[in-house]
Formats: C-alpha cells, sequence, structure tokens
C-alpha cells in the first residue's frame, strides 16, 4: 500500500479545472490519461505537495483508477508525496557538476539550513535534496527551486548564502 | 571556424522571437517542403543527408523514417525526445533556450515529412522555463500561420504540443518516453514491435531527438547532398558537443563533425585547455554512458592516429581502447579526480534511474553501487573488483533497454583502464579518502559521502 504519512482534503478551484481542461484537449479522443503527468504538475504547483485526496481527484477527472495515479506519482521523482519546505532546493549530484564541486556545495547547504536532506527547517520555510543530472553541467554546480524550477548555475558558497537570504526576504514580504 | 548550421544565428538578439528569427531566414525550409516537395522527397533529403539520431544511438535518421508504417486511416504521430538526461549532455536545453524557433521549424518539416497532424515535443519536467519558451514559440508560429489548419494554404494540417516528464532518465528511452506521454510509469516496451509500427497510442511512431529535429531545417534549406558534404565518412554535418568538467570553458559548441579531439580539448575555440593549470586524466566523451578513456587514448587511437570527433574514430578500437560519440556529453577529467568515486557516482545514477523492470538492472546497479561505495571508502576488498566485473557483465544485454548496458559500461571501462586506481583504494584504505590515487598533491577534500 502507499505510505502517506499525511493526507490534506483539497477542493480544486474552477481556474485548476480550466487548466486541467485545455491540457486534455491536446490529445486524442478517449486518451485524456495522458494529461496525467501535466496535471499533477499543475496540482504540485498548486499546494507544494500531492496528498492522496489531491491524487484521488485527478483520478476521478480523468476516469481512471486512484492506482494509476499513485503508481505515476511515485515513479516520477519531481512529484512530492509529502509536505516541503515552501522552497526545496534541489541541488545536482550527477558525475559532471561533483567535478566541479557539488559535494561541497551540498555540505554547505545542509550546515546553512541546519537540516538533513529531505527535512524541513522549522519555520517552515527550506528543504532540499540531491537531485540526478539537470542537463546543465557546463554550468555546474546547479540547483533548482520549483514549481518553476529557476535555474542557479555556478555556484559558490557565497552565491547560495545570498540565495537563501534573498529567498527569507522574499517569504518575509508574502508573509 | 567550422560552419554552424543550428547555432548560426545565436547571438542574434531577440532571435528567440519569431519576427527575429524570420528575418534571419528562418521558416524557409516549412515554405519550401511545403510548397514544393512531396513528403518523400523530405524524407529522400534527409536519407541523402546521412543526419544519424543525435539522442545518442546514431541510427541514420532518414532510414528511422523509412521504417514508419503507413496504414490507411490511421493516425501517425512525430513525437520530439527532449528528455534530455544523460549526465554530461546539456545542448537540447540549449538549444530549446536560445533558439526555440529552430526545433519548431524541424517539427513542422518533420511532421509533414511523416504525414503527421499532430506531433508532441516531450520536455523533461525540470526544464519548466524552456517548455514555456517552446510554448510562447508555438503560439507565435501558429499566429503567423505556421502551424494549425491549412498551413500557408498548402491544406497541410499540424497541431503542435509541449509534453512535460516528470523527472526520469528512463524516459529518454523511446518506448519508456510513449508510456509516459500516454500518462503511464516510464517503463520500456519489449521490441517489437518497434514504435515505427505501434507506438504512440499505437499508432505509427516516429520519436527523434531535438537535435536531429532542427537538423533537418538545414537539410532541406541546402539540401541532403549538402549537409552530407560536412563531416567525414558516414558521420556527416554538425554535431552539438556539450562540453564540461575542469575545462576551461565549458559550454555548448557546434562542431564539424571531424575536429581532431586534441583541438577540441585545447582549442580555444571549443573548451580551451584543461582549467588551472592542469593535467588532463581522463575523458567521457559522449555521456556518462559511454566508456571512459584514459589520457593516452584520448588524442590518438591505439594504432597512433589521430582521434577525431566522429562516430568512428570515436569507436575505434571497440570498448577496449575506444568509446562512442554517444550524445556528444564530452566530460573532461583533470588530474585530481577521482575514478573510483566517478564511477560510483555514476552507478548510483543508474541505480537511481532504473525503472526496475528487469532485474539483472534493478538488482545489479544497486548491488554494483554498494559494492563501488565499499571501496572508494576503504572498505573493500580485492574481490570486490572482480565482483564488479561479474556483476556488470551479467547486466549487459540481459535488459529491455539499453539502461543496462548504459550502466554496465561505465564500471567494466573503469576496470579496464583504471585498474590500478581501484587496487590502491583497496591497499590504501585510510588513504583512500585523504587523497587521489598517484597523485603529488590532494587539492579539495570530498566531504559530501
Amino acid at each position: 500500500m502507499l505510505s502517506i504519512k499525511e493526507n490534506q482534503p483539497v477542493e480544486f478551484s474552477s481556474e485548476l479545472f480550466a487548466q486541467f481542461g485545455e491540457i486534455v484537449g491536446r490529445y486524442p479522443e478517449g486518451k485524456q490519461k495522458s494529461a496525467l503527468l501535466p496535471i499533477l504538475h499543475l496540482v504540485q504547483a498548486e499546494y507544494g505537495w500531492l496528498s492522496t485526496d489531491a491524487m484521488d481527484k485527478v483520478a476521478a477527472y480523468l476516469g481512471i483508477k486512484p492506482i494509476e495515479v499513485y503508481e505515476v506519482a511515485t515513479f516520477y521523482t519531481m512529484y512530492f508525496l509529502e509536505p516541503r519546505g515552501k522552497y526545496t532546493l534541489e541541488v545536482c549530484r550527477t558525475g559532471p557538476c561533483c567535478l566541479v564541486g557539488a559535494e561541497r556545495i551540498m555540505t554547505h547547504i545542509e550546515k546553512k539550513l541546519g537540516v538533513k536532506e529531505n527535512e524541513v527547517t522549522p519555520d517552515g520555510l527550506f528543504s532540499w535534496r540531491g537531485v540526478e543530472c539537470l542537463a546543465a553541467c557546463g554550468y555546474g554546480p546547479v540547483l533548482q527551486i520549483g514549481p518553476e524550477y529557476t535555474f542557479y548555475e555556478n555556484l559558490t558558497e557565497e552565491s547560495v548564502d545570498q540565495l537563501i537570504e534573498t529567498l527569507r526576504n522574499k517569504a518575509q514580504h508574502e508573509a | 571556424m567550422g560552419r554552424k548550421l543550428l547555432l548560426e544565428h545565436i547571438n542574434v538578439p531577440g532571435i528567440q522571437t519569431f519576427e527575429v528569427y524570420r528575418q534571419k531566414g528562418g521558416y524557409r525550409a516549412v515554405e519550401k517542403a511545403l510548397k514544393s516537395m512531396s513528403p518523400d522527397d523530405v524524407v529522400e533529403e534527409v536519407k541523402k543527408s546521412g543526419l544519424r539520431g543525435r539522442g545518442g544511438a546514431g541510427f541514420p535518421t532518414g532510414m528511422k523514417w523509412s521504417f514508419l508504417a503507413k496504414p490507411e486511416g490511421v493516425p501517425r504521430y512525430l513525437v520530439c525526445n527532449g528528455d534530455e538526461s544523460e549526465p554530461g549532455t546539456f545542448k537540447d536545453r540549449y538549444l530549446m533556450t536560445h533558439i526555440p524557433h529552430a526545433l519548431i521549424e524541424g517539427m513542422i518539416v518533420s511532421s509533414y515529412a511523416l504525414g503527421a497532424n499532430t506531433s508532441y515535443i516531450y520536455v523533461r519536467g525540470e526544464m519548466m522555463p524552456q517548455i514555456r519558451i517552446l510554448e510562447k514559440a508555438i503560439a507565435e508560429a501558429k499566429a503567423a500561420g505556421f502551424l494549425g489548419k491549412d498551413i500557408l494554404g498548402t491544406g497541410y494540417d499540424l497541431e503542435l504540443y509541449v509534453q512535460p516528464g516528470g523527472g526520469a532518465y528512463i524516459c529518454g528511452e523511446e518506448t519508456a518516453l510513449l508510456e509516459s506521454l500516454e500518462g503511464k510509469r516510464g517503463n520500456p516496451r519489449i521490441k517489437p514491435p518497434f514504435p515505427a509500427v505501434a507506438g504512440l497510442y499505437g499508432c505509427p511512431t516516429v520519436v527523434n531527438n531535438v537535435e536531429s529535429i532542427a537538423a533537418t531545417v538545414p537539410i532541406v534549406n541546402d539540401g541532403g547532398e549538402e549537409y552530407a558534404k560536412i563531416g567525414i565518412e558516414r558521420s556527416t554535418g554538425t554535431k552539438l558537443i556539450s562540453a564540461s568538467g575542469n575545462i576551461n570553458k565549458p559550454g555548448v559548441y557546434e562542431i564539424e563533425l571531424g575536429v581532431p579531439v586534441e583541438e577540441f580539448i585545447y582549442s580555444d575555440e571549443y573548451c580551451g585547455g584543461i582549467a588551472n593549470g592542469k593535467r588532463l586524466k581522463a575523458l567521457v566523451a559522449g555521456g556518462s554512458s559511454v566508456p571512459i578513456l584514459p589520457a593516452n587514448l584520448i588524442s590518438t587511437t591505439i594504432k597512433g592516429e589521430p582521434r577525431l570527433m566522429t562516430y568512428e574514430s570515436l569507436a575505434d578500437g571497440g570498448f577496449q581502447t575506444g568509446t562512442m560519440m554517444g550524445s556528444g556529453g564530452f566530460i573532461v577529467f583533470d588530474e585530481d579526480q577521482c575514478i573510483v568515486r566517478n564511477t560510483w557516482n555514476f552507478t548510483r545514477f543508474y541505480s537511481h534511474e532504473s525503472c526496475g523492470q528487469c532485474s539483472p538492472c534493478r538488482e545489479g546497479t544497486g548491488w554494483m553501487e554498494n559494492v563501488l561505495y565499499n571501496i572508494e571508502t576503504g572498505q573493500g576488498s580485492m574481490e570486490d573488483i572482480d565482483l564488479l566485473w561479474d556483476i556488470q557483465r551479467n547486466i549487459e544485454g540481459n535488459t529491455i533497454c539499453p539502461l543496462g548496458d548504459a550502466a554496465a559500461w561505465p564500471v567494466a571501462a573503469a576496470i579496464r583502464h583504471f585498474r590500478d586506481e581501484f587496487e590502491w583504494h583497496i591497499t590504501h584504505r585510510d588513504e583512500s579518502q585523504q587523497r587521489n590515487y598517484g597523485l603529488a598533491h590532494y587539492a579539495d577534500p570530498l566531504e559530501y559521502a
């Protein structure tokens, strides 16, 4: 069975349903399941992660079984099955980035945020993890932050500190 | 300076927009193909060009197209593979970011050649910004009458959509990509049937890499024979090379196939030499899957001939002393890099990315990762090296898709060429974490394990 630590009931807005509908229209009649990956990205952008209830409602919308959504959500690495920090720093940990210091950057982020990989800072703002090759090897070390998947390249300890500071300020302004 | 076919206008301000791209001669290939050529004419030009798939396998694109089944009343699909995930490869990201209309134009020309009226560009989900760029480019092309119904009044209809992936290397394998596009896990399909017969939604489908599709634009504009004049033998045309690692000028370079490897590494036109005045230790020439080469086999082949950036020359010597062009992911290692650590890192990648369908790959990649980790951290034994050799040999060729081979080859090549470095890790347990093998100084402690 799907190991989900917590659930969160959701109600999709009419705007979100309108976006779902636009996506479904890209495929031939009866092939609406093709919309599953793009729709899960939209849902995650809205709620920050995919709760069981959210996945069940996507299944109902697409007329497929919930397990068909779970198996996709668990297979692909971009979908979060538990709440994360508002900003999840995803650092490329694959070979080429490691040649230019990615491991040092991850150690630094761990120290700076004071949480281990996949944990959330007490203020709920940050989490981080190493991810596999992000296809930006010439600009390494790199990290990305969803849901826009903005890229930060040629990272140094100083640029990471600055980035974290900027995000912290941004979150304060938004609060 | 070599000729540039794909990146000729890359530095023109505003080239991302339809307007500027068009001013620079963009969409001429669409006009030419749709108005003055039959679909079969386009296929013929691509065949003549000798273009080989730029995603990694190097299979002739024109031949792949000619396999497409054309049963009456059944839709055909063109799917572009923009799942770029092979470690060391970032050329498609570059192309889609900076000159998106080159891909859109190629998609229109190629879809016309194949008789597809709906085509998809599958882009890895992490490239959300590139997805937005492509969607904007599609809207611009559509507004200008190059997409949609009755394109340029020729009666040809084409709808083009961008599909995001969910983060999975395996979806670069074409049948896994099709599964993913159908909204499923990216488990590769058993072949046959090949996608050319039963692909997307069971319909005849061609899957081509981003760069291959963009290359059809100059092929249609100038003719396949002109394209084939560039390059050497069966390595025709230009190729985007993603250069990374310990070099002065990492980045994406368009080369005429046939440039000497030594020139590519040391010339200021390309990589600009090894960074920080270090020495070259090793090279992965075509993405993490291809065999790593030690310094003595990089500039020259075992026969002492200059090694060139062509499919044939890179492969010269087979896996014993050669490698592969692959996707053009060119990763350069300087003298401070640890081959054992890098092999462990790559193997962790394949273990993480194995879809889990075939037991040799599912179990073997994780097993190799553990053994390599033990050796790297000074906990290995001499038998472990033979064990690794045995595991990789039992993965290679025994899986549905090439991910198993891709995981086996880097391990085999690392042991073949750097066995002494593996042994040193075993005989110098304490030192293996303190400094690198065989080098006088140690630069940068790797704290993260």
